[in-house]
């Protein structure tokens, strides 16, 4: 298992230096100075622009301004917001625990949704539970996040009043009090990432369990006169998830476009408001920073993916 | 070309293709997906709702003929009525208008994108599947690191950094319009690309393929007449999807209010401008959104009966 670990972790190696690659050309290629607000501001003389542009390798050859980039960003070194007057990582560190909290309880509700109605929709295909079932997931991942958040709002804070719609980091409650407010004002943004992702992966369950369900392990199973539950359980889901996970691996990327919106329609300081921001104030070094982070949180998750899948298909790990 | 020469009963090879014809005319591939896609009765309902949709949006503008931009103060925020059947904005504008020229360009950027990423998508998983080695390894990475970007991120990043420059150039509207094309496409094509490679692996040592190659058809023959028509079904499920992904992407952009300028009311950006008066006029918000919700959720369902037509699992 540690070798199998160890070797993904190589994998993920070149995917990281490719993503910074490509965000470097981007960067590069794109019209204009990165620091044209510093260049353009008069009240900033030109000799200390050239110390600047200087300190920054601004006219360095572009490998050497890649090295320079990428070893800084290694270093942990991710630059100074200019907006802000803070350094971007400090910055990031700050909105990056809620980010994650607000995807990982999602997460967790769209496979608390996904798994059980999935897996019993594929058991009984085309009865009445798998059609409204599949239309209703079909429905559900047609509705985009910052519609079904609108309407949310709508209904909950405005008309019933019972939920707050902006999400508070500062709560002034203690204890007990702080967990309760803290949950109201979790449930709107949870629920709709959560319900979006549910409906998506309902979908690939439901496919991948009848996909394996009509083998011949299964049949065997059952002809042994083990309880249906065991062999659903056992036999057809740990199976049916391997496909399921790489799926949901794919999905990240889109997990956290979803999360940029949640963060923006419910205002949630997390990293993905910080990008929307930081891209109105033009605060170039935060908007990179955050991109990068984003894409070395979706390598991460495929990590997780990855051992996931050698956990439930242990022949990969020998492989 | 064999389709276009007459069929006579004389000639041997004509003779093969007077019965394939014969046998063409009861069932066609494309006459037997249509009878199984008529069996998926929501994609067909789905369909006409969105034929009916592309109707509006495409002569509706001639019919109701009221400026979008038509500011009147003594109707702001009015809910649907005679003058205004779909109510109007917090400047009076006409909301239906709006709705209208909206549509137009969301559905165009959709088809536009899905256009783009299925040309792109389909050359590279073309010449992976055609390649060995060395290229297709490349091109499989190159997928795969695509894949693992984070795509809003980075379509936020490509606009913030290109929009002004182009704007510049070739004006902000049709800048704007082709950055969010490209954009999008730059991220959707991927899925195309991994369908298409699986497929040539599949059909690529098939009988029909090595018969075509013995009778010394060129590589891009085989590719272009035998090979690609046989990996269509998946591709254009793919695509049709891809519409509706791209409608969303780009709603989500304008939502953002970083994708089209604020006097070009797309449909994502009638629901930026609309939420922050959620609370007195819902109906702004409730159309713009719903527009949205209606035009993905037909397309996705056409997208579901077309895989049950083109069944993509039966590679063959």
């Amino acid at each position: 298992m540690s070798r199998y670990l160890i070797r993904r972790l190589l994998i993920a190696i070149p995917s990281l230096l490719g993503i910074s690659v490509v965000l470097f050309t981007v960067l590069a290629l794109a019209p204009g100075d990165p620091f044209g607000e510093l260049a353009t501001n008069p009240a900033i003389p030109p000799e200390v622009q050239a110390a600047l542009r200087a300190k920054f390798g601004m006219d360095d050859p572009i490998m050497m301004r890649y090295l320079h980039w990428l070893t800084a960003m290694l270093h942990g070194d991710w630059g100074f917001s200019f907006v802000s007057r803070v350094d971007v990582d400090t910055l990031i560190l700050q909105r990056l625990p809620t980010t994650l909290a607000v995807i990982g309880a999602s997460q967790v509700l769209a496979l608390l949704i996904a798994l059980p109605v999935g897996v019993y929709a594929a058991t009984r295909p085309y009865s009445i539970f798998d059609q409204v079932a599949s239309t209703f997931a079909l429905i559900g991942f047609s509705l985009p996040t910052f519609f079904t958040g609108i309407v949310l709002i709508l209904v909950f804070s405005v008309s019933l009043n019972w939920l707050p719609f902006v999400f508070r980091a500062d709560l002034a409650a203690t204890g007990l009090q702080w967990w309760w407010e803290e949950i109201r004002q979790s449930i709107m943004p949870v629920a709709v990432l959560g319900l979006f992702q549910g409906a998506t992966w309902t979908r690939f369950v439901r496919s991948a369990v009848l996909d394996v369900i009509r083998l011949d392990y299964v049949t065997t199973a059952r002809s042994k006169g083990l309880p249906e539950r065991g062999v659903v359980l056992k036999h057809i889901v740990r199976n049916a998830l391997i496909p399921v996970v790489t799926l949901i691996a794919l999905q990240m990327p889109i997990v956290f476009g979803g999360a940029i919106v949640t963060e923006q329609i419910f205002r949630i300081p997390g990293i993905g408001s910080l990008l929307i921001s930081a891209i109105q104030a033009n605060d170039t070094p935060v908007i990179m920073a955050v991109t990068f982070v984003f894409a070395c949180l979706v390598i991460l998750f495929n990590l997780i993916a990855d051992l996931l899948y050698g956990w439930l298909d242990p022949r990969i790990s020998y492989r | 070309m064999a389709g276009s020469t007459l069929a006579s009963p004389t000639a041997d090879a004509r003779t093969a293709i007077a019965v394939e014809r014969a046998r063409a005319r009861q069932v066609t591939p494309w006459s037997d997906a249509w009878r199984r896609f008529r069996r998926h009765r929501l994609a067909v309902a789905s369909g006409v709702v969105l034929l009916a949709m592309i109707f509006a949006v495409a002569f509706g503008p001639l019919i109701w003929r009221v400026q979008i931009n038509d500011i009147d103060f003594s109707a702001q925020l009015q809910p649907p009525s005679w003058a205004h059947p779909l109510g109007t904005d917090d400047l009076g504008q006409d909301l239906l208008a709006r709705m209208l020229y909206g549509g137009r360009i969301s559905l165009a950027v959709g088809l536009a994108a899905m256009s783009v990423s299925v040309c792109v998508g389909t050359i590279v998983g073309a010449i992976a599947g055609m390649a060995r080695g060395g290229v297709d390894a490349g091109l499989v990475w190159l997928t795969d690191l695509f894949l693992s970007l984070p795509q809003l991120p980075v379509l936020l990043l490509l606009i913030y950094l290109f929009r002004d420059t182009l704007k510049i150039y070739v004006g902000p509207e049709l800048g704007i319009f082709l950055l969010i094309v490209v954009g999008i496409a730059a991220f959707r094509w991927m899925t195309v690309a991994r369908l298409v490679r699986a497929q040539f692996f599949a059909l690529r040592e098939k009988e029909f393929v090595e018969a075509a190659r013995a009778l010394g058809a060129s590589r891009f023959r085989l590719v272009v007449r035998h090979i690609l028509p046989n990996a269509l079904g998946p591709v254009i499920v793919a695509g049709t999807i891809d519409v509706a992904a791209a409608i969303i992407a780009e709603s989500t952009l304008s939502f953002l209010g970083l994708g089209f300028p604020p006097d070009i009311p797309t449909w994502g950006r009638l629901l930026f401008d609309a939420k922050d008066t959620i609370d007195v006029a819902p109906h702004w918000a409730l159309i713009a959104g719903g527009a949205i919700f209606l035009a993905v959720l037909a397309i996705n369902f056409i997208g579901d009966g077309l895989r049950d037509a083109l069944d993509p699992r039966r590679v063959m």
